[in-house]
């Protein structure tokens, strides 16, 4: 997820514009604004609306329902960690306990330097080389505390 | 000579070092002055062997694994000095991929090309026999589509198990202007992988049997919903959808016959309840992905109100099959009414990980101990979940289960998507019960009480059993909570959370804290 840029309207329209002649829409223009600002900012939340048809309500609704979706920017680099039955049954959760200790954040939040998200994941079809992450678009397979270091280390730099 | 090496470009492989090799072997190659080309390919489905090097040498492919770049140049190495393929000594050669007892135990006819070559040539898989269940199609009526995939006994592999046939036959009886094929590429479940790999080593199987879906019931429009944890199966899928279109086997009037057909892959947000059908054609038409209440069925009502077909990746990737081989050849596998072969998936503490293709019938011990080898950590099993995050915990009891929708329905359990979560003695059978209730209030799209407040409650229950707290009274809270969910959900998400829940309590009760009353296989 890219650090988050200032918010602009014209490319905010022109996203919106790219896409509204589509079936469904809205979510894939959400994907590019977020792709775009690092998250759904607020005031672009009118000018979807506004092109679909659609109240800010409708649209608020759908920013919120999927977890995809940010009101904030996150830090400058995400680390999901997958936390579902496969990787658990390889010890993801001792990872997590070692990650949410080094950056000093539980799942879900933003170190305080803002350079790195940490989230849970249900999940990255990685099951049979589990425990698995993803830091940023990169796939990590049979993490380990090694390597989980490796990650948190180029994630600060 | 060229020498001809295969490096996936399977997520699984580049998530354990399959890019670094790949780019060893092209610089190594290099630097020896050997001529190689290198394919990255499919994954063969041996995941603990990823990253998986083969070289090809007179027409056989020679395994090497798990590589990574140093092992890959010390290979290399060896052949520069005019070692044969065959012949080099190195801890990680394996001999002939085909011949290692997890591959050639396989029945692959879904997967049959999947590793084989580089997934978005169109030109690799036409030579692979890809596209001759299109033929067929183009060849004969839609109707008799429709019968060909039934008599196969194709049922869903999403996890309901509904017959394909029937479901297709439905949306072709349908009046309409405008009807859709959607498919299922949402795969959520823990434990499950098959879909991606499909996705992203054979992606024009899928393709192939979309359009031949959409011909059998007159859609001319079709969308994969695909989970946005799936970045590479993205990029496969976007890149064999232009090479589909580039050859004329998407679009106006595909090869050349009156039909056309238009497909578009949309990247979903995140949201695990959005595999439920009906929630994710509400987040295709850009909605919040509340589940719809049935009737009326999608196919029906389905994407913006038209008759749709929803299908799972892996029911719409055996259609090719199907077609091209006639609905006896599939058919003949199976036992029961469970026809056919599933891709299964085994997957977190287990030695031998990977995807299995095979006759369903099989059992669940052959999988898990046979094929698998046992735990990864060489600890004592504990238990095994199938089918997901709603899917029951076996203890090895029911190891004689064999792989089949009724049997496993038959002791309080399901198959669903075909995935096998292993778990060794250290697992603690009351968190997981507890992880099952947390997954579901995570989850739920809180159009119903029973399962957005039910789960809260159940783990907020469980917490108090595992602190150690009336455990008795408490587990009777839990086990009421689950009749509630699984009587008074509208979908499996609510409704089917109760079987974690109640086969961990049912088969595993010291771990929470009560006296085992029934030997563990009674029932
Ligand atoms: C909570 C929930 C999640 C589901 N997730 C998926 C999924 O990820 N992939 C899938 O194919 N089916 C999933 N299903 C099943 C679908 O609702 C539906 O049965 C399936 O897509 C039909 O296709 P099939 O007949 O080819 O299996 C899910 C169902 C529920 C209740
Ligand atoms: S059972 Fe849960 S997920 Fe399913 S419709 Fe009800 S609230 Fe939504
Ligand atoms: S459960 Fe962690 S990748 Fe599937």
């Amino acid at each position: 997820m890219p650090e988050g840029t200032d918010w602009s309207e014209a490319e905010t329209r022109a996203i919106v514009a790219r896409h509204e002649d589509r079936e469904g829409p809205l979510l894939p223009i959400l994907h590019d604004v977020q792709h775009a600002f690092g998250c759904v900012p607020e005031k672009a939340v009118p000018i979807i609306a506004d092109a679909l048809n659609l109240s800010r309500a409708e649209v608020h609704g759908v920013v919120t329902f999927y977890h995809d979706f940010h009101r904030e920017p996150a830090g400058r680099h995400t680390l999901k960690v997958c936390r579902a039955e496969a990787c658990q049954a390889m010890g993801c959760e001792r990872l997590v306990e070692t990650a949410e200790a080094r950056l000093g954040v539980a799942c879900g939040e933003t170190s305080a330097d803002r350079r790195v998200t940490l989230e849970t994941v249900y999940c990255l079809g990685l099951c049979a080389t589990a425990p698995a992450a993803m830091l940023d678009q990169r796939v990590v397979g049979r993490l380990d505390a090694d390597k989980l270091d490796a990650l948190l280390k180029e994630a600060f730099e | 000579m060229t020498f001809k090496l295969f490096v996936p470009r399977d997520a699984a492989a580049i998530a354990c070092g399959a890019d670094g090799v790949g780019e060893a072997c092209a610089s190594e190659a290099k630097r020896h002055g050997l001529e190689a080309t290198i394919v990255r390919n499919g994954s063969r489905g041996m995941l603990w062997l990823e990253p998986l090097l083969e070289i090809e040498e007179a027409g056989v492919r020679y395994a090497f694994g798990p590589c990574d770049a140093k092992t890959a140049a010390e290979i290399i190495a060896q052949l520069a000095q005019g070692t044969s393929v065959s012949q080099i000594s190195h801890a990680l050669a394996l001999g002939p991929t085909e011949q290692i007892p997890f591959f050639e135990k396989q029945t692959r006819l879904t997967f049959a090309r999947c590793g084989l070559t580089d997934p978005v040539s169109l030109e690799a898989y036409r030579a692979h026999g890809g596209y001759q269940g299109l033929a067929k199609a183009l060849a004969i009526e839609p109707a008799e589509i429709v019968e060909e995939v039934t008599k196969s006994g194709l049922r869903g592999r999403g996890g309901a198990g509904f017959p394909t046939g029937t479901k297709w036959k439905t949306v072709h009886d349908c009046d309409g202007d405008q009807k859709y094929i959607v498919c299922n590429a949402d795969e959520g479940d823990s434990g499950t992988f098959a879909d991606r790999m499909l996705m992203e080593g054979d992606p024009f199987c899928l393709i192939e049997g979309m359009t031949i879906a959409g011909l059998a019931v007159g859609a001319t429009r079709g969308y994969i919903y695909l989970r946005s944890e799936y970045p590479h199966a993205a990029v496969a899928l976007d890149e064999a959808i232009a090479a589909a279109k580039a050859g004329g086997y998407l679009g106006r009037n595909i090869c050349g016959s009156t039909y056309d057909f238009e497909l578009e892959v949309r990247i979903g947000a995140g949201a695990y309840v959005c595999g439920e059908e009906t929630s994710l054609l509400e987040s295709l038409e850009g909605k919040r992905g509340l589940v719809r209440a049935k009737p009326p069925l999608p196919a029906h009502e389905g994407l913006f109100g038209k008759p749709t077909v929803v299908n799972n990746v892996l029911s719409l990737g055996a259609v090719p099959f199907i077609l091209a081989e006639g609905a006896q050849a599939y058919a003949d596998y199976g036992m029961g009414r469970s026809r056919g072969t599933m891709p299964i998936q085994l997957a977190g503490n287990i030695k031998h990980g990977g995807l299995f293709e095979t006759a369903f019938g099989i059992t669940l011990g052959e999988l898990v101990n046979d094929i698998g080898g046992g735990t990864a950590t060489g600890r004592p099993l504990k238990a095994v979940q199938v089918g997901g995050p709603l899917g029951a915990y076996f203890p090895q009891e029911y190891f004689d289960t064999p792989f089949d929708y009724e049997a496993f329905a038959a002791r309080d359990g399901l198959i669903g998507h075909a995935g096998i979560v292993v778990f060794d003695d250290t697992a603690d059978m009351a968190r997981q019960a507890r992880f099952a209730f947390h997954f579901c209030a995570a989850e739920s799209c809180g159009k119903c009480t029973p399962c957005r407040i039910g789960a809260v409650r159940g783990r907020e229950t469980l917490d108090k059993v595992i602190a150690g707290d009336k455990v008795d009274a408490n587990l009777e809270l839990v086990e009421d909570l689950c009749n509630t969910m699984k009587f008074g959900s509208l979908c499996a998400l609510g409704g089917f959370t109760p079987y974690p829940v109640m086969s961990a309590l049912t088969h595993f009760p010291e771990d929470f804290g009560r006296k085992r009353t029934l030997p563990v296989a009674a029932e």
